[in-house]
């Protein structure tokens, strides 16, 4: 039916166009239904392209003039090396290799993946625990509860740091105030040893209720009729959550793992107020972000920063991509 | 537990099984509910203290600081004091910064959730050539670094003229490629396309449907992105720092950023420290209320924002 009738139209639309065409030869005296043809092709022109990319106008531009333009213009920069004498000059991929023998980059690199494999996990996993208790029958006052968790994201992380350096402080320290009391040695937070564990401790803060956000309202979303069944057999709270909750937010514990990988890779805020607190723990290059900013502020080696933030790039680009491949390909089987 | 209620009393073996069971399962259910709860509330002590901590400092004088605990109250109170240093110190400038802040985050918040509106409801609603190729590049830009971005920024803003204007902060933060994203994902389900359909047969034009029905549909949506990027540009640190090097034009982030360094530089100066917490706590109060008012937005906003693999 549908077929034909497609059919049908189709010829229809052949011999008109046969007949144009058949006008078109003939001599210029009958441009009526030429036109007619011009028209009608400029207005369904103007409904599949033009009006779409003009509602994408504003966006596009924006989008063009703060990421595209200044993405393709530190790619272009990150291929010259500026001297004082002698000026600028074109030198391919060279800042590139460099970057890949330079040992601070490698080291901030290095400190941001502990971070990652140490603090990334134990922060979903807590999210995950809170989510999952929170959605559960067995809790009461959970407006409460949530709303505490997710406070910290409301803080800006520059305040959340602050707040946290004064917390871990010495002197005025509440933490290290309960030790004197226990006569005990202060908490060695701000020290070589206990450094990337304390910011740590501020990204866990700041990120877990989130996280358990974006998860508690995934499971939120599930409709209950697909675990009274489990639950009329018998099934345990632990025995649902594992076996029908967590499979059914996979995609949003995917969504924060790769949030998280972003984020952790690309940290910035927390070791540079930091920097402030113990200028002699944190080094100028801690993490790879802070190290672009420093070789571009403050030695104005705007072409080598444009080459660290690329190599970053790509290796947060490699860890997501990696990420969401093995995830995926574990749902296909 | 109303169905094993009707069972009649001499009820059988399996139903007596089931009840004895459920006892059991309760009794032990009461210490697991008891420990759960004592896990949250250790949990809700862990998120919550340090904001105590910032309450109750904020009400010291500097010698209190080091002097009492600092989980409690001093015996004497010197918040209005405090108050009244913070927004008096070299000038006024944390009043500057504050009206920086509200600006830069009112006009970034407009603007972007209407730019992403109107783009997310394109990406969902109409379809064009090029229309995947096209969002797979914006959400890609998701994964960029932002110092990849903010230095370059800098340098093409630096060449224009545009450093240390407002609009340095402001027109980057126009740009929200996941608000795009989550208005793309809230169109998609929030907007019937019979209803558009019915709108283009009665004869409407494109902008007249988006402005005068679609909007008014995706306002929860549009709500949601409003305050993610009204958070977002209020609490950024990073851009305005880069963008701009004149007190005048700072944000509280960045303008608290640097009183801490200053008192961490001149321990001498200790006056500082009473300075930098006082203002952290003006600074984070806007946002802690705006959160808890319009709860319903934010967890709306995650939550659309998950549904989608």
């Amino acid at each position: 039916m549908i077929p034909s009738r497609h059919m049908a139209r189709h010829s229809q639309t052949e011999a008109i166009q046969q007949a144009i065409e058949v006008q078109e030869l003939a001599p210029p005296s009958s441009g009526l239904l030429s036109s007619l043809r011009h028209w009608r092709h400029w207005r369904h022109w103007r409904q599949r392209a033009l009006i779409p990319y003009l509602f994408l106008l504003p966006f596009l531009l924006l989008f063009s003039f703060f990421i595209l333009v200044p993405l393709l213009y530190a790619l272009w920069t990150s291929f010259f090396i500026e001297r004082l004498i002698g000026g600028t000059t074109f030198v391919g991929l060279q800042n590139y290799q460099e970057v890949l023998h330079d040992g601070n980059f490698w080291e901030g690199v290095r400190n941001v993946l502990l971070l990652l494999f140490t603090q990334v996990p134990l922060m979903l996993g807590l999210a995950l625990g809170l989510a999952l208790l929170l959605d559960s029958q067995i809790v009461r006052f959970k407006t409460i509860f949530r709303l505490g968790y997710f406070l910290p994201y409301a803080i800006p992380s520059v305040i959340g740091a602050l707040l946290w350096g004064y917390l871990y402080s010495a002197h005025i320290g509440p933490f290290a105030q309960l030790a004197e009391l226990l006569h005990w040695p202060p908490p060695p937070f701000l020290t070589a040893a206990g450094l990337l564990p304390s910011i740590a401790n501020i990204l866990t803060w700041q990120w877990t209720g989130y996280n358990m956000v974006i998860l508690y309202a995934a499971l939120q979303a599930i409709p209950p009729e697909l675990y009274d069944a489990a639950r009329v057999d018998g099934a345990s709270g632990w025995e649902i959550a594992r076996h029908i909750k967590i499979p059914l937010i996979a995609p949003a514990i995917v969504l924060t793992v790769v949030f998280s990988i972003i984020g952790t890779l690309q940290l910035f805020n927390e070791p540079q107020i930091m920097t402030a607190i113990v200028p002699n723990l944190i080094q100028d290059h801690y993490t790879p972000n802070l190290y672009a900013y420093n070789l571009a502020f403050t030695n104005q080696q705007y072409n080598y920063a444009a080459a660290v933030s690329f190599v970053l790039g790509a290796v947060v680009f490699v860890f997501s991509y990696v990420f969401m491949l093995v995830t995926y390909r574990r749902g296909q089987r | 537990m109303a169905r094993i209620g009707s069972l009649p009393a001499g009820g059988s073996v399996a139903a007596t099984r089931q009840i004895s069971a459920r006892t059991v399962g309760r009794r032990s259910g009461w210490t697991l509910r008891g420990l759960v709860l004592l896990f949250l509330v250790l949990m809700l002590v862990y998120f919550v203290i340090p904001l105590f901590w910032l309450v109750v400092s904020a009400t010291k004088t500097n010698d209190e600081l080091f002097s009492t605990f600092g989980l409690w109250f001093a015996p004497d109170f010197h918040l209005l004091e405090n108050l009244h240093d913070v927004f008096t110190y070299d000038n006024g400038i944390f009043v500057t910064w504050l009206t920086n802040s509200a600006y830069y985050a009112v006009v970034s918040a407009l603007g972007a959730s209407l730019i992403a509106t109107l783009a997310g409801y394109t990406f969902a609603k109409l379809s064009f050539p090029g229309r995947e190729l096209v969002f797979a590049i914006i959400l890609g830009s998701i994964m960029v670094p932002n110092t990849a971005l903010a230095i370059p920024t800098y340098l093409l803003l630096s060449k224009v003229g545009l450093v240390n204007t407002p609009l340095a902060i402001i027109l980057p933060s126009l740009v929200t490629p996941f608000g795009v994203y989550l208005m793309r994902v809230y169109a998609e389900q929030a907007l019937p396309d019979d209803l558009l359909d019915a709108a283009r047969v009665d004869g409407a034009s494109e902008w007249r449907i988006f402005w005068s029905i679609a909007l008014r549909l995706l306002a929860p949506g549009f709500v949601t992105v409003l305050l993610l990027t009204f958070v977002g540009t209020w609490n950024n640190f990073f851009l305005p720092l880069v963008v701009t090097n004149n007190p005048a034009y700072y944000p509280l982030t960045v303008g608290l950023a640097n009183w801490n360094q200053l008192s961490q530089a001149f321990s001498g100066s200790r006056i500082l420290y009473t300075l930098v917490i006082t203002g952290s706590l003006i600074s984070v109060i806007p946002l802690m209320i705006g959160f808890l008012f319009l709860q319903r937005y934010w967890q709306g906003g995650l939550t659309f924002g998950s549904l989608r693999s």
